[in-house]
């Protein structure tokens, strides 16, 4: 009885549990990155015990990799020390941390993964309660394989309608940022369905968790089902049978209907993820470099809609294109299926895996007075480098169009 | 004296320590670059046991505990703030670095006030006006780690269990 987070925690604990109490759970997967490990291993030093069950530990490079200076090339040697020394199974090198995850079956309805990065809420798409901590947490639970949660109230985002052609689920989830506020989840599980949500591929849910991290939310949540199962048995090595968790009675802190069908492109402006504007208000603002990557937007299914606008087409000369692929299996089929070509010709530059431009630390970094429209899922002032460039979120679509002019361009009229 | 630090609401994981720095571990090298961006005087100015106030969501953002780390290794004395965002939160408390939620000290102490803060009863006092304020209570578990000095500490003593006992 209860939410879909307290379901979820219900399970694990072995009896009911409501929003507001404190548990303990046994957690399934430990996730982190190159970024985050190196303080877990500190913490797991100072600690001085035993790590608890190998199999639950998850490490990727991703955030610097390949080293782009010598500290990083330190961390990156520090991890692998780590993982040899310990004789560590999962270690991964090929793309973003959280996709990666997804895609090697270890995120399944129900699960329970912590991650020391904010958006291991992204598993939340596949019906599992995912959330970021710090590493020292990290370090606590590879000796305890345990965490403790505050079960979280829950919002309710109930979406209706199909949006129009150019409008994708980028969009939407922008539309909701700018009415929730960045701190308007904090605390929060905010759960995401309806029929927009029902409909929708897998690829496209995804956006809705992950970026639920930036409305502060300390988990989003949709519903397991039909295509949820599809997506595990078709696309990824996780092994059923899987449950399909559904709120039951809930009792929601706050419900929030949207319908999405009269919803235009959408543009999260600098410097705030909640100064959202329909694209139209800010069309033709100039742009230094166009950056299509992460963990939000640089699925095999984006990356073919960004080749379908560029297609014969020559991106603005005075702007960096980058695209950098979530994984390097969606680099390897896009490859495949020529639409890597496709960017080259309309002159892309095209990275590898990995987070790239996202943190500002290689792959795309911006020059003062510089301004970005990106993929990501975050525009803090400074993030991809001088913290006097600009950074706007929007769709894979809207990034197509605009690499095309070098000005923010409503993607409507090239598809 | 305690010296007060102002930041604004949705003070974010960036503007506490941008990510380019986050690349060393060592609390005292990414004290040198904390808030250098949003309040570069902080570094060269901010004497042991500063305070540093924050509006609302404060700690925002990444999962970084780079964060918490560089402003306990500015040796600033504690973190006052409106709210704190969930991340942040965990991580304050689990390396030891004391924080008090307490909207109305948020809004009435200003930058350079004098404030004494008791971390124990939570009392927080504005002598510059003679104001005040009570923080929040911390729940007892968070209080328990915090007593250790952070959660590496409390796991060398007890079983993780006895968070909840």
């Amino acid at each position: 009885m209860g939410t879909l987070i307290e379901e979820i925690f219900s399970r694990r604990a072995g009896g009911t549990v409501q929003a507001g109490e404190i548990v303990l759970l046994d957690v399934d997967y430990i996730m982190s990155h190159d970024n985050t490990t190196p303080l877990a291993i500190k913490a797991f030093r100072e600690i001085g015990k035993p790590i608890l069950d190998k199999n639950k530990i998850v490490l990727h490079l991703d955030h610097a990799y390949p080293a782009p200076n010598i500290l990083a090339a330190e961390n990156h040697r520090k991890i692998l020390d780590f993982v040899k020394e310990q004789q560590l199974p999962h270690l991964f090198q090929q793309g973003v941390c959280h996709q990666v995850m997804l895609e090697e079956g270890f995120v399944t309805p129900g699960s329970i993964i912590i991650g020391a990065d904010s958006h291991s809420n992204t598993y939340g798409a596949m019906g599992a309660f995912g959330t970021g901590l710090g590493s020292t947490e990290i370090g606590v639970a590879w000796v305890t394989g345990k965490c403790w949660f505050k079960v979280p109230e829950t919002i309710r985002v109930e979406l209706s309608g199909h949006t129009q052609p150019g409008v994708y689920a980028k969009d939407v989830m922008i539309h909701i940022a700018g009415l929730l506020g960045m701190d308007g989840g904090t605390y929060r599980s905010v759960e995401f369905g309806g029929e927009y949500i029902d409909n929708l591929p897998m690829h496209e849910r995804i956006i809705f968790p992950n970026m639920s991290t930036e409305i502060g939310a300390k988990c989003g949540l949709i519903a397991a089902d039909d295509v949820t199962i599809a997506y595990l048995e078709n696309e990824t090595p996780a092994k059923g049978p899987f449950e399909r968790i559904v709120p039951a009675n809930p009792r929601y802190e706050r419900v929030l209907e949207i319908d999405v069908s009269l919803l235009a492109p959408q543009v999260a402006c600098h410097p705030d993820v909640d100064n959202v504007k329909p694209l139209m208000a800010v069309e033709g603002l100039e742009v230094h470099e166009v950056y299509i990557g992460t963990c939000t937007n640089a699925r095999y299914e984006d990356l073919e809609i960004v080749a379908n606008i560029l297609k014969g087409r020559k991106v603005n000369p005075l702007t960096r294109v980058i695209v950098t692929p979530a994984s390097a299996r969606i680099y390897k089929k896009a490859l495949k299926n020529g639409l890597i070509e496709i960017l080259i010709d309309a002159g892309c530059i095209v990275t590898g895996a990995g987070c790239g431009a996202c943190i500002g630390r290689h792959g795309g970094i911006l020059a003062p007075g510089e301004r970005a429209l990106t993929t990501m899922n975050r525009n803090f002032v400074g993030r991809m480098g001088s913290p006097l460039s600009e950074i706007y979120l929007a769709s894979p679509a809207t990034a197509a169009a605009t690499a095309l002019t070098g000005r923010i361009t409503d993607p409507r009229g090239c598809l | 004296m305690s010296k007060a630090w102002t930041f604004g609401e949705n003070m974010n994981t960036d503007e506490i320590i941008p990510g380019r720095y986050n690349i060393t571990i060592d609390p005292l090298e990414l004290a040198k670059n904390v808030f250098c961006e949003v309040k570069p005087e902080y570094v060269k100015n901010a004497q042991p046991g500063d305070v540093i106030v924050g509006g609302q969501n404060f700690g925002c953002g990444s999962s970084r505990e780079h964060a918490p780390i560089a402003i306990k290794g500015s040796l600033a004395k504690c973190v006052i703030a409106a709210s704190f965002a969930r991340i942040f939160f965990r991580n304050a408390v689990n390396i030891g670095l004391p924080i008090l939620e307490c909207p109305e000290a948020a809004v009435g102490i200003s930058e350079g006030d004098d404030v004494e803060v008791n971390l124990s009863t939570g009392e927080i006092i504005n002598r510059t006006n003679g104001r005040r304020y009570q923080a929040n209570p911390l729940p007892d578990f968070v209080l328990k780690i915090a007593d250790a000095g952070g959660i590496v500490n409390f796991l060398k003593m007890h079983d993780i269990q006895e968070v909840l006992a």
